[in-house]
């Protein structure tokens, strides 16, 4: 029934509409705008609805594929299509919208329009950046979507907004140019080698490039990528982002901003250059490693709750990292399903760190103690929260870590024995901050007098809370809908890999080529 | 092409759009002089009607190639192309300055007429199929900037625009004339045909004369294209000149020497040369550099975009490095979206502006997006766009120049483009947040000033000229791909 529809692009478009008819909305009215936006978000969150439930799990193609002509004169395309490694974060991006967009209610005092209008863009803009199939289409996703953030930090934030902001716009924008550069060459390369010009990555990633070249195609993709994760030495935007960001930002942050530079591991960096892949693996899985224990250690001693779970990103982002490069089915897996729960749970913690603040106005741990006699409902979520973070079983945390550490096992055990550390690690900095938080002596006299969780602060939660126990206690519909892709992955990996030798090479960084003239050599 | 057995006629039409612009020149003139008290939206209404008439007429002749007056001037796509190209720039500023001269209304025919003819003198420079016709060109530009930079005449600074660009332009004019003459020595003949024959036929690339010819000439093009180490004008005269003149400088008459600059590389073939590409390579390099390091420490809005526009010049320069189809297409490309992104952050400035004291200051821009949404939101979009980011015309400029050099297997050189781009980032986006993230301290009364529909309509059509060239590019990159290939 969902056929003809083009549901890519509606999910693309409808944000942008919704941002058009904002922006033109008088601004006597943030009720009737803070309405139309959530209806908008929740529109988009039920169309990309059968994107689940129609996506056919035995196929490798990508599928609810779009084409058409966007650039005829560079054979850039617009191209749009999900697999097993994009659906899930589709879906995690329509879901997570509406939902801050919500708790951000009375968040946002002022210029609501701004925001909700930044917002809108930002939703297109992700979701963009995981359906699309042509690098030059990607990379413009990739990039845009950094202006609402960049505004939503810098304009709705807390004191330190205007560093954190440029921070985060500069570092991320340093690393995607050298990814331009990278995805240029990879045009005229492929021109050069198959007589064809084209962006589109579903006939690039048939080509096999030579080895030195995918060392350096791997490193300015990889950069861009790693950034974002963020890897462990260029992590250090991340927290100023986290803290100075509104509850909202910090939400769209963890939940789906920081996978997409795992996403575009997964997507380019493992397909197209396998070798580059291979050899960088030992290097990135002691990076994750480091990543992990680092993040936890420096959790462990934040005062501040905010820049604590920003801290447990770097951290639980690591296990992700290092699950990718392993290789293996399980690693792999988990990973995916760790991107989603990352989501679910940090964009948890985040929400309800965002609901106290609302009320006391600080984060310091200090500053609280004993809440869970004044709020239950509240203590009730904070702690499937945290115990989902932590990676209890039976909440969706244990089936990405365990699936993770077992992928890691298989291939090399001194990893695993490290990156298990984090996990308790994990369990010691978020048990004691809610211990410290929830439990204890209720002494301070504010705290005595917090109003437990509204009904809208609820219908923020429960959705959030569902999806968790429901991926801990049956995982498998959705590890399901990725086995295929990921399998296909692994396979092409190991396999090209291999064949890496053969491909035609070379000398670095000559490209003294014309279009007119294109050699006739084939592909593989 | 055609010989020259044309009629009068054909003459006429094929030269219209460089004809209407002299008579609408010179009609301004006769107005101003009958009427002194004319209105000038009326005035204004007149040259727009006018630069319409051009437009129409550039694209009625597109497809032609045709050489008149014994050679002098070749009308082809190329000098169509251009011709649009900076009759928008004319009517933007144009637009740009309805409001801004206020106070010295009673020149405002004058001040008018010479825009027209800075514009006929950049149509005369991009049609030029002759090294004279080309001198003449630019001296017809020039000339007209030199009154223009000087037009606020009761302030010093921009007295001493005038004065600076005329002493370091006649400068940059002589030795651009002595590589005319001594490439007129080693050819025989300054017609650009001429010289290419005798390019491919002598290989005179390799001798001293030709060489010594090309580099002054080159060394004049980079002060009018302001390329560092010839740009130390550029900054002070943007600055002191009145703002729509500084927009105007910094678009349409750098777009007429980029057009001379590739019309004479391409003929010569210079560019196959590898002391030229050298030369070349580390002039672009220097530009960019110079260029946006400079302007990480300006706090004046204009010097910032002077700085800006330097910066610019060189990534444009590295579409004629990479001496392709690509890479000449780029370059118009850049030009036309350079045209609508520089010539909008200019009129920011100059919508915010009063007659008598302009807001330059970063600090004037403060919190601007709580008192003038509008002009932040396309300021911020103007920012954006100069610093490259994607959905923005200066995206897909630099984009596209990118790729030609790639192309032409530059890699380096797009590496420290980008580098660069990387660090004027941080200045554009010092703008942004100096206007959405920071409060105003003082009142906003300052900006209090009567709504100035002029230059609205320019900004909206900045605005929609940065977008659509970023969101859109397709057909515009077809038709400069045609433009690029009617001159190589």
């Amino acid at each position: 029934m969902f056929d003809n529809l083009p549901i890519l692009s509606l999910l693309i478009f409808l944000p942008l509409a919704g941002a058009v008819l904002v922006s033109l909305t008088p601004r006597q009215h943030p009720g009737l705008m803070r309405g139309f936006t959530l209806g908008v978000t929740l529109l988009v969150f039920v169309i990309s609805l059968p994107l689940f439930f129609n996506f056919d799990s035995s196929r490798i193609a990508f599928q609810f594929e779009e084409r058409r002509e966007w650039i005829p004169a560079m054979r850039a395309t617009y191209h749009l299509g999900v697999d097993g490694i994009s659906l899930l974060m589709v879906l995690l991006t329509t879901f997570l919208t509406p939902l801050v967009i919500l708790s951000s209610w009375n968040d946002i005092k002022t210029s609501i329009k701004g925001y909700l209008v930044s917002m809108l863009l930002l939703e297109a803009g992700m979701i963009g950046v995981f359906v699309a199939l042509d690098l030059l289409l990607f990379y413009v996703f990739w990039e845009v979507m950094l202006i609402p953030m960049y505004f939503i930090i810098g304009v709705w934030g807390g004191p330190r907004r205007i560093y954190a902001a440029v921070k985060f716009f500069i570092y991320t924008m340093v690393g995607s140019l050298l990814m331009l550069v990278a995805i240029l060459f990879i045009y005229f390369y492929y021109g050069k080698v198959t007589g064809t010009l084209t962006f589109d990555f579903v006939q690039i990633r048939e080509l096999l490039f030579p080895e030195n070249y995918q060392f350096w195609l791997f490193l300015a993709f990889g950069l861009s990528f790693a950034i974002k994760v963020p890897m462990f030495p260029f992590h250090t935007w991340l927290p100023d982002a986290h803290v100075e960001a509104p509850t909202a930002g910090s939400v769209i942050l963890a939940g789906v901003l920081l996978k997409m530079g795992t996403y575009g591991f997964l997507r380019f960096c493992l397909p197209l250059f396998p070798n580059a892949s291979l050899q960088f693996a030992p290097l990135l899985s002691v990076l994750a490693i480091i990543g992990i224990i680092y993040g936890a250690w420096v959790a462990m001693v934040q005062p501040d709750i905010k820049k604590l779970v920003a801290y447990s990103s770097v951290s639980h982002l690591g296990f992700v990292m290092l699950g990718i490069f392993t290789f293996t089915h399980q690693g792999l897996q988990g990973a995916l399903i760790q991107m989603v729960n990352h989501g679910l749970s940090t964009g948890a913690l985040f929400l309800i760190v965002g609901m106290l603040y609302e009320r006391r106005h600080t984060r310091e741990i200090a500053d609280f103690g004993g809440l869970a006699r004044p709020l239950p409902v509240f203590t009730t979520f904070f702690m499937i929260a945290t115990l989902a973070s932590i990676g209890l079983p039976g909440l969706n945390g244990f089936v990405g870590e365990f699936l993770v550490l077992l992928g890691t096992f298989l291939t090399n055990k001194t990893y695993a024995a490290f990156a298990a550390t984090g996990v308790i690690f994990a369990a010691v900095y978020m048990l004691w901050m809610f211990q410290r938080v929830m439990f204890g002596r209720l002494d301070k006299e504010e705290n005595r007098r917090l109003r437990d969780l509204t009904r809208r602060e609820i219908a923020v939660l429960v959705p959030v809370t569902a999806m968790m126990v429901l991926i801990g206690v049956w995982a498998q519909p959705f590890l399901g809908k990725m086995e295929t892709s990921v399998d296909a992955l692994i396979r092409t990996v190991h396999a090209r890999a291999a064949k890496v030798n053969d491909a035609p090479g070379l000398a670095p960084l000559d490209l003294g080529w014309r279009i007119a003239s294109p050699p006739a050599v084939a592909g593989e | 092409m055609m010989t020259n057995t044309l009629t009068l006629s054909q003459i006429v039409y094929h030269f219209a759009p460089t004809l209407t612009l002299v008579v609408v020149g010179l009609l301004v003139l006769l107005l101003g002089m009958l009427f002194p008290r004319m209105y000038r939206e009326t005035l204004a209404a007149v040259v727009l009607f006018g630069f319409g008439i051009a437009v129409f007429y550039a694209v009625q002749n597109w497809g032609e190639s045709v050489v008149l007056f014994h050679g002098m001037i070749v009308v082809d796509k190329f000098a169509n192309g251009f011709a649009c190209l900076f009759v928008i720039a004319a009517g933007l500023t144009l637009l740009l300055s309805i409001d801004a001269l206020e106070s010295t209304s009673l020149l405002v025919s004058e001040f008018f007429m010479l825009i027209i003819f800075a514009t006929v003198g950049m149509l005369l420079l991009a049609a030029s199929a002759h090294l004279l016709t080309l001198f003449l060109g630019l001296e017809i530009l020039s000339i007209s900037l030199y009154i223009l930079a000087g037009f606020r005449r009761n302030d010093k600074f921009s007295i001493e625009a005038s004065f600076k660009y005329f002493l370091l332009g006649a400068f940059a004019s002589s030795f651009l004339l002595y590589g005319i003459a001594l490439i007129y020595g080693s050819v025989g003949s300054a017609s650009l045909t001429a010289v290419a024959e005798a390019v491919k036929a002598r290989h005179l690339l390799d001798t001293p004369l030709l060489t010594a010819g090309l580099a002054m000439m080159a060394v004049g093009f980079g002060f009018k294209i302001a390329l560092a180490p010839f740009h130390t004008w550029a900054p002070d005269v943007y600055q002191g000149a009145p703002t729509p003149i500084a927009a105007f400088m910094a678009t349409g008459s750098k777009a007429a020497a980029f057009a001379a600059l590739l019309r004479l590389v391409l003929t010569t073939g210079m560019m196959t040369q590898a002391v030229w590409q050298q030369i070349f390579w580390v002039l672009a390099v220097l530009t960019m550099t110079v260029g946006n390091i400079v302007a990480l420490r300006q706090d004046n809005i204009k010097r910032l975009l002077a700085y800006s526009s330097i910066a610019h010049a060189g990534y444009m320069l590295i579409g004629v490095i990479a001496n392709n189809e690509l890479g000449s297409s780029a370059l118009l490309y850049y030009l036309l979206s350079y045209t609508f992104m520089n010539l909008g952050a200019f009129g920011v400035v100059a919508f915010l502006s009063k007659t008598e004291n302009e807001l330059v200051n970063l600090n004037d821009y403060r919190g601007l997006a709580f008192r003038r949404p509008f002009a932040a939101v396309a300021m911020a979009i103007f920012m954006f766009s100069l610093a490259g980011i994607p959905i923005t015309a200066g995206f897909m400029s630099k984009f596209y120049v990118f790729s030609a050099a790639v192309q032409a297997g530059h890699l380096w050189l797009v590496i420290l483009g980008v580098i660069n781009s990387m660090i004027s980032l941080y200045y554009y986006l010092g703008v942004v947040v100096v206007m959405f993230m920071q409060k105003s301290e003082s009142a906003g009364e300052e900006l209090a000033l009567e709504r100035l529909p002029a230059v609205g309509l320019a900004l909206i059509i900045a605005v929609f000229g940065t977008l659509q060239l970023g969101l859109a590019p397709a057909r515009w990159m077809e038709a400069f791909q045609d433009l690029a290939r009617s001159v190589m």
